[in-house]
């Protein structure tokens, strides 16, 4: 009787880690594979040439560099704008605002929903308010703009989540011996929750720099041989892969292939940042 | 078998302190007048009325629930901190009332300190964690000497002064409590608040906190919230119990059942409560 239940259990359990197995190779199999392809087809294009020429009709001397430039600028200013405003909101929802209120609680799921608009409703905003309305024009300073809203909403509650992993003891004790809110969140808060904001922030500026929809409504430029500045007329990574994978010649597809891999490369790197500051800073508490 | 226990428990005497220097109790530190504590509009505390004197130790006990936490909170204005908290009543601090609106209750942080049940230690170092409160107010002068003199009160030098730079969780519990302590004292208040600061400490631990507060209450007014009611007898001048009724509107709330000279609470209550509860037949 007893044994008879055992060999069940394991039976179903068996089964269930089988299909769990099953699953995680589904997945790693298909990202294998599309890695592998990508590398494999951009041999002979993946050299010096992709990231110091401009591009070019020729597919033989074409390069990328106005764009990796671009994509570089474009991933520093949005973490220049979006995290100082991301983590101002958080504090103030985290650590000010009265949650019993009914016009937090609507900022909160405000910020919840944001998250979750699709990319390219951003980008009709930013070509409707930025580059018209404002006037700043088809350039890399809208573009980065535009990446940054779309950004807030993940680093506002990525920075909420690091805020509240602080244990609510550590205030406690900073209040108890004086200290004024802004000193406790100054000095005590924001600090113990620096590498947790940093880990999320990294992530989402990684999903800013992957980003092509919104760039292209906003006017991100399909051809551009010259470095591009805050005020001039861009392209992006992203933006110039998609151009080349359009074109008709097959070296243009391998071209494009080069470029995806110093994409992944870039993303790779900024998400290898992120786990190393998260373990390096593991919970102390 | 549950009557043996009783009857053990009952005949056991609770070591109750000597009083050598019976307690000058002339110089109140707080009044309380007629305080109601309540949660979300539920009445947590219930008319409380009471004084604490200077340089006493004044031990809270009582059941889980009887809102002895809540009242230690009032004394700092902790409860502020707390979302659907509302305080009703008075606590006067020397003739102040803490609870007046003019009244900053920074400030009275900065005079009436505080630890907690579980040590709270700060994510830095031990220097760092000491320093804190000074630097927050200013005090940064003699900083060092500050930080040594903390330390020293709060028994704790002897044990860290070769690593002040080294992170505070690395110390054991026992210690992080201490530090605590001394955390508190490097701001030179006149009140330290303790809300059952041995609750998460081994006995040995327990047995080193008790004995520093006998000795901080020569300099320092200390109120302290406690469920052992053997660590009141050791260490309390004074004992108050708490205990939970229901009001006259249907809620249960804490109340204050007895307040005396701690000999009295544990030998010759008044009330019929607080001798079932010190005699273990409840509670």
């Amino acid at each position: 009787m007893i044994a008879g239940t055992k060999r069940r259990g394991r039976a179903s359990s068996l089964a269930f880690r089988s299909f769990l197995l099953l699953s995680l190779i589904v997945a790693l199999t298909t990202l294998a594979v599309l890695v592998g392809q990508v590398l494999v087809d951009s041999q002979g294009f993946l050299d010096t040439t992709l990231l110091t020429s401009p591009p070019s009709a020729l597919p033989d001397i074409a390069g990328a560099r106005p764009a990796i430039l671009a994509s570089l600028y474009l991933g520093a200013l949005v973490f220049l704008f979006s995290v100082p405003i991301g983590v101002a909101t958080a504090v103030y929802l985290e650590e000010y605002a009265a949650k019993d209120r009914w016009y937090n609680r609507l900022l909160e799921l405000n910020i919840q929903n944001l998250a979750g608009v699709p990319s390219i409703v951003y980008g009709i905003l930013g070509l409707a308010f930025l580059v018209r309305g404002l006037g700043l024009g088809r350039t890399l300073l809208a573009g980065s703009l535009i990446l940054t809203l779309l950004v807030l909403p993940t680093v506002i509650i990525a920075s909420r989540e690091a805020l509240r992993s602080v244990p609510s003891s550590i205030r406690d004790g900073a209040y108890a011996l004086g200290a004024t809110p802004w000193q406790v969140t100054w000095r005590q808060v924001l600090p113990a929750a620096i590498p947790g904001i940093a880990t999320g922030s990294i992530l989402s500026l990684s999903r800013a720099i992957g980003e092509t929809a919104p760039l292209l409504l906003v006017g991100a430029l399909v051809y551009v041989r010259y470095d591009p500045t805050l005020t001039s007329g861009f392209t992006a990574l992203p933006v110039q892969i998609y151009n080349w994978v359009k074109l008709p010649q097959q070296d243009f597809q391998y071209l494009a292939a080069a470029g995806i891999v110093v994409l992944l490369a870039m993303l790779l790197t900024l998400n290898s940042v992120a786990i190393l500051l998260r373990n390096r800073y593991q919970k102390r508490w | 078998m549950t009557t043996m226990t009783d009857l053990e428990r009952q005949t056991t005497p609770v070591p109750v302190q000597e009083e050598g220097d019976a307690p000058d109790d002339s110089d109140v530190v707080f009044d309380v007048r007629d305080l109601d504590v309540s949660y979300a509009g539920k009445v947590a505390l219930r008319g409380v009325t009471m004084k604490v004197f200077r340089n006493r130790v004044t031990a809270f006990i009582g059941p889980s629930g009887c809102g002895k936490s809540t009242f230690i909170r009032c004394f700092n204005r902790m409860n502020d901190l707390i979302v659907g908290a509302s305080v009703d009543g008075h606590v006067y601090y020397h003739d102040e009332d803490l609870y007046d609106p003019k009244i900053d209750e920074v400030e009275v942080r900065r005079r009436i300190g505080m630890v907690f049940q579980k040590p709270n230690p700060f994510p830095k170092s031990i220097y760092d964690n000491i320093a804190f409160g000074p630097r927050v107010l200013g005090l940064t002068d003699a900083l060092d000497e500050r930080v040594e003199k903390a330390l020293r009160d709060a028994a704790l030098w002897d044990e860290v002064s070769d690593r002040l730079g080294a992170n505070a969780f690395g110390l054991s519990g026992g210690q992080q409590q201490r530090l605590c302590i001394a955390r508190c004292l490097a701001i030179d208040p006149e009140v330290i608040l303790l809300d059952e600061p041995c609750s998460a400490l081994d006995p040995i631990s327990t047995s080193a906190i008790e004995d520093l507060i006998v000795e901080l209450k020569k300099q320092y007014t200390i109120v302290i919230v406690t469920h052992n009611m053997q660590q009141a007898a050791r260490i309390a001048d004074r004992t108050a119990f708490f205990s939970v009724e229901t009001g006259p509107d249907g809620y249960r709330s804490g109340v204050l059942v007895e307040y005396d000279k701690t000999s009295t609470i544990f030998t010759t209550p008044a009330d019929p409560r607080t001798e079932g509860y010190v005699t273990g037949r409840f509670g």
